[in-house]
């Protein structure tokens, strides 16, 4: 009865779309203007019912402005913002603007779940940026897939997944965690590893991906320690007792959110100097070091594919633009710049796909190119991953990092990579 | 674990594993200590006091770009003024709060609950739009970042030191209030007969403004502490808002004693375990012991013999 119901609706929404398209053109040939005669009619890019008219497009931003990921989350909605709003300027999506619909996780997952059925289907979002951590991105998955969304997600995670209904424009685990493991393994001779993390997908699938590639690729090497932390915790003296116990060469810390202000504070006031021991992380961008304090985490190393001080001249175009738009004082980490990639990416897609229709995006996507990424030039991989550079950073007190090594090529993504699992 | 270390060295662990279980215990203390006053003393559920401590912390950060801006020469110091700050302003929020919405709610508790919820958000927005949504960092002077040498084995936090010597000091003047002087007399015979008491001479009113701005001020000191060892933002005071009424329904709420007492069980449970096996496993097995001591003891570990 319910789908009698929806093919009805569906086709008085066709007969409408076809109706309204059909004047548009006709009136369209009478009005002069580049936007309209570059649009082509929206019957024909949109043939799934979504939020389409002649002039507008309707995108959705799911991330946490509240609670303990509102200090990582900010950063993305900015870039996602600062991305819409410099399309808009060049004349939108097939000659459509972007009109962007906004809500809050507030870093809950279930929440986040509620929210991506609300932009989907109350809404009827042709694309959402969103989510940040792993759980968030779980809890919303058979969301998308079951009714059928496309979501661009900006964090570097875990790997093992693959949707036809997500592009992940940030790094997956051995793009990230694999190449850091080497480069610190190679340069410093690292041998033991001390493993800590926040208790969650994203920490404890990094972790055991990490163990695998210390203690089964690199010559030599283990793990001396491995702890968790629950989201939110704040007294990280017990394990900091142990880290000086053990006496790793390297501490391998994926502390997420506001527990990275407490870890890092009570680290240096334990009389921990970064600059004497190695600590490796993958959950430190330019963002969280604005709460840590540089001063408390200068010397440590992060790996990611972006980082603010990257001298290139996508990058120098894009840092002066984000701090226009948001501020002298703001830092701009790799999550923010790959959520920037985000809207970029969905706008080349669909122009390639000449349609908004989510089949169409999705097949259109492998092999779409970024040639304006801040970062250099990024591409879709046909596992819906983009092909990055790693690089690793050193952080100063400044809170900003020197970039002291980078792939010379592209990284291919590998989400399911063999033995890993 | 312990096979490869000499015995010098495993008395050194154990020694900075009390004083890290030691720290834990003054956070316990001085973040329950306000809380102890209002929901003990007064029966007052007060779902802001996370917000309250939080609103100490942003009142720390103020200082310290006022102090960098306008007297750098005395930036050494300026922790201490910022906890007067602190206190003060904590301190007034309370009295406002209590005059505005607290009073009219005394003989209905669980409503208090659902209000002072309400202020709580009302407050973290207000933050959140002074403020803004992210962290703020507050920079401590240097004399306090880092650690003292005592052996060559054994390091102590600077900081550590710096809050158990500030709970040390709170609840010393908490106790002298409370025991030895007029106010806490009269405090102390509110709680025991607020009828008898008004009818004795005792402004009970003024009494519960000033006791509610008491705790409030407490916990902007405790705030303030906070920003050396956590983050500042407008939703922080979530994360301490649970501990702390775990720390004081478990002491018993009408016993200051109890408070301590019980932030020293929670506090050594939780920091020893932590040392034995996860962060998240020692939060259960802490959690499993408060609640099988509270089924068997539900007042709490010390509880007042009052006539009623």
């Amino acid at each position: 009865m319910s789908s009698k119901k929806r093919t009805t609706d569906f086709l008085n929404l066709t007969r409408r779309q076809l109706l309204a398209g059909a004047s548009a053109f006709g009136a369209g040939a009478l009005l002069s203007g580049r936007a309209f005669a570059d649009a082509p009619p929206t019957a024909k890019v949109n043939t799934t019912g979504l939020a389409v008219t002649d002039t507008e497009v309707t995108v959705g931003i799911l991330h946490s402005v509240t609670g303990t990921m509102a200090i990582s989350e900010t950063g993305s909605v900015e870039a996602e913002k600062l991305a819409i709003s410099q399309i808009n300027e060049e004349g939108g999506v097939l000659g459509r603007k972007i009109k962007f619909i906004q809500e809050d996780g507030a870093s809950d997952w279930p929440t986040f779940a509620e929210k991506a059925k609300k932009l989907l289907v109350n809404d009827k979002c042709a694309a959402v940026m969103g989510c940040w951590t792993s759980a968030s991105r779980k809890a919303v998955l058979p969301v998308f897939e079951q009714y059928n969304g496309m979501l661009y997600y900006p964090t570097f995670y875990e790997g093992l997944e693959q949707s036809k209904n997500v592009i992940y424009t940030g790094q997956e685990a051995t793009q990230q965690i694999i190449a850091g493991l080497d480069w610190v393994n190679k340069t410093k001779g690292s041998k033991s590893f001390y493993l800590i993390g926040s208790d969650y997908i994203w920490p404890r699938t990094s972790n055991k991906i990490a163990r695998k590639h210390i203690e089964g690729h690199l010559k030599g090497c283990k793990v001396v320690g491995e702890e968790y932390f629950p989201l939110g915790h704040t007294q990280f003296n017990s394990v900091i007792n142990k880290i000086k116990l053990t006496r790793p060469d390297v501490i391998y810390a994926i502390v997420v959110g506001g527990s990275n202000v407490a870890f890092y504070k009570q680290l240096k006031a334990a009389g921990i100097d970064l600059s004497k021991q190695t600590l490796l992380t993958i959950s430190v961008t330019e963002d969280e070091i604005d709460g840590i304090g540089g001063e408390n985490i200068a010397g440590a190393f992060a790996c990611m594919k972006y980082f603010q001080s990257l001298d290139n001249p996508n990058n120098k175009k894009f840092v002066p633009a984000f701090k226009k738009m948001w501020g002298e004082k703001t830092v701009i980490g790799d999550v923010t710049q790959a959520a920037y990639l985000g809207p970029w990416l969905w706008k080349l897609t669909a122009e390639k796909a000449g349609s908004f229709d989510i089949d169409k995006i999705a097949a259109a996507s492998p092999g779409v190119e970024f040639k304006g990424a801040p970062e250099g030039y990024v591409r879709i991989h046909e596992n819906h991953h983009l092909w990055s550079k790693t690089r690793v950073g050193r952080a100063r007190t400044d809170g900003q990092y020197d970039v002291i090594y980078e792939t010379a090529d592209l990284v291919e993504p590998n989400p399911f990579p063999k033995g890993y699992q | 674990m312990f096979g490869d270390y000499s015995f010098g060295d495993l008395m050194s662990i154990l020694a900075m594993q009390g004083f890290a279980g030691l720290i834990l215990f003054s956070v316990f203390v001085l973040m329950a200590l306000g809380l102890a006053i209002i929901f003990g003393q007064m029966g007052v559920i007060n779902m802001a006091h996370g917000e309250f401590m939080i609103l100490g912390a942003y009142m720390t950060f103020l200082t310290s770009h006022l102090f960098q801006a306008h007297l750098p020469h005395f930036y050494a110091g300026y922790f201490f003024v910022a906890m007067a700050i602190a206190f003060v302003v904590a301190g007034a929020a309370g009295i406002a709060a209590e005059w505005l919405l607290i009073r009219h709610l005394y003989a209905r508790p669980l409503d208090t609950l659902l209000a002072t919820w309400g202020l709580s958000l009302i407050m973290q927005q207000s933050f959140r739009s002074i403020f803004g949504a992210r962290e703020v960092g507050v920079e401590l002077p240097q004399w306090m970042m880092g650690s003292l040498n005592v052996t060559d084995a054994i390091q102590v936090q600077i900081n550590g030191l710096f809050v158990m010597a500030l709970t040390f000091i709170i609840t010393g003047i908490v106790a002298l209030l409370m025991y030895r002087s007029r106010w806490g007399l009269q405090v102390r015979a509110v709680v025991a007969n607020r009828i008898m008491s008004g009818a004795v001479g005792i402004d009970t009113r003024r009494i519960d403004r000033l006791t509610f701005g008491l705790g409030c001020g407490i916990a902007g000191v405790a705030g303030s502490a906070f920003t050396m060892i956590g983050s500042t933002n407008p939703t922080a005071g979530q994360l301490y808002i649970v501990d702390t009424f775990l720390v004081v329904v478990f002491g018993g709420a009408q016993s200051l004693l109890g408070t301590i007492a019980s932030a020293l069980t929670i506090s050594q449970s939780r920091s020893t375990l932590e040392f034995f096996s996860t962060g998240s496993m020692a939060q259960v097995i802490t959690l499993l012991i408060v609640i099988g001591l509270l089924m068997l003891r539900p007042q709490g570990l010390f509880v007042l013999k009052v006539r009623r």
